[in-house]
């Protein structure tokens, strides 16, 4: 059997800075792949160390370019394009494919020892002593951040508990800011667009002279909102108030609310009451939705938000909706 | 202490069968876990996140959790399509979940 391998460099160019920024703006995201397989960095040899990697590109190239000044093998498996954290919880990022991956590569004969480093975040999705048994490698689990690899490697393949945890700090939490908003801004622009249209009315007729400013006024102002709670939320996660996101949302809301009618931006007395709870109601669903991308919420909790929130969501809309249209006198 | 909601999680330590190999506080993303004479013990069960690692590289399956993504669109979809496995849709993170304990 012949092994073949790609030669790769450890450092980051502008084309994969700008495609990391683009994949972050949701652009591409689920075809930024790379191809499975074995790539060689920096000459590795047959004692070199094998890092185990997904094909989303931005697993690989964050691995790739902490191995500055380090030999290492990396074995790329088919994840389909997802990166470790999410492909494990989807099972691609499994037993067998490193099983399968380890021999489509022959890497019993390239290198002598029989260990593969695999990334942490990876362990959801494989047993480790069974990937031992069904191919005789042993897997020894990296740190979470590649960033450490570095001091894990000069700590003797151990990871401190420091390295071993999962954070959420404010530069990661708005990282995912784009992603986020481009996912929800199609239902933002529908509610933005029936309050404008029912804005109209407020001339007191359906003519288009209702269109500016009444129409577009309550169109941006939900707009505004939309804008607000996708940063706060993310922004002030640790700070608002509660600990069920969907709550955390609602106060992001309501702040932004507040600010709105404490600045006196907007301060019609008549539609406070519907304003403030289609804020609210904006908010928690952005965070709600924003659990999916947080790193510490689990499924029996966000079952149980989800089921209280959502009527609660639904009758806040529907009793913001209602209020707004007697704003408008419609009705 | 746990950030997220208190008292939710699944996650089950039977420490008659623990061999204190301590795989599970090499794989838990929250020091969940802790080592109390040579067994693993639940320092901070509501810190749990349900990924489901710790129950997975058990060799002495003494971990039981009911693993799944805590993410509301999955949550949402999956009660949209009554399906019992929690999936995202392509717009979120691939809608490729395979079934998982």
């Amino acid at each position: 059997m012949t092994t073949s391998h790609t030669e790769i460099q450890s450092n980051w160019t502008w084309q994969d800075r700008l495609g990391a920024v683009a994949v972050r703006c949701a652009f591409r995201r689920m075809r930024y792949a790379v191809t499975p397989g074995l790539y060689a960095v920096n000459d590795p040899g047959a004692d070199s160390l094998v890092f185990v990697s997904a094909n989303y590109k931005l697993s690989f190239d964050h691995l790739r370019c902490s191995l500055t000044g380090i030999s290492g093998w990396i074995l790329v498996l088919d994840t389909k394009g997802i990166n470790v954290w999410c492909a494990a919880g989807k099972g691609t990022f499994g037993t067998e494919e490193p099983v399968r991956r380890v021999d489509a590569v022959n890497l019993k004969d390239v290198v002598t020892h029989r260990q593969l480093i695999v990334p942490q975040l990876g362990a959801p999705g494989l047993a480790a002593h069974d990937v031992a048994k069904q191919c005789r490698f042993h897997i020894v689990y990296g740190p979470v951040r590649a960033c450490d690899i570095a001091r894990f490697l000069e700590a003797g393949l151990k990871a401190d508990p420091a390295m071993r945890r999962v954070q959420f700090p404010l530069r990661d939490r708005l990282a995912v800011v784009p992603v986020e908003m481009i996912g929800s801004v199609g239902k933002a622009a529908a509610l933005a667009g029936l309050f404008g249209v029912l804005a109209i009315h407020r001339s007191g007729t359906w003519s288009w002279q209702g269109l500016y400013p009444e129409g577009v006024t309550a169109a941006g102002l939900v707009f505004l909102a939309y804008l607000f709670v996708s940063v706060i939320v993310p922004a002030g996660l640790p700070w608002l108030p509660g600990r069920a996101f969907s709550l955390k949302g609602a106060c992001a809301g309501l702040l932004g609310w507040a600010l709105l009618w404490a600045t006196g931006l907007y301060g019609r007395a008549s539609e406070l009451m519907a304003w403030c709870m289609l804020f609210m109601v904006m908010g928690s669903f952005m965070g709600l939705n924003f659990t999916g991308a947080s790193t510490y919420t689990s499924l029996s909790g966000v079952k149980k938000e989800t089921r209280l929130a959502v009527p609660m969501m639904a009758v806040g809309l529907l009793l913001s909706l209602g209020l707004w249209i007697r704003a408008c006198g419609i009705l | 202490m746990g950030l997220y909601l208190n008292n939710v999680v699944t996650l089950q330590l039977d420490q008659d069968l623990c061999v204190g190999c301590a795989r599970c506080l090499e794989v838990c993303p929250h020091r969940v876990f802790s080592m109390k004479d040579n067994k693993a013990w639940l320092q901070d069960r509501d810190a749990c996140m349900e990924c489901g690692a710790c129950a997975k590289n058990c060799p002495k399956d003494a971990i039981t959790v009911q693993a799944g993504v805590g993410c509301a669109q999955a949550v949402f979809n999956s009660w949209r399509t009554g399906k019992t496995e929690c999936c995202c849709d392509a717009s979120c993170c691939g809608g490729t979940k395979k079934d998982k304990e």
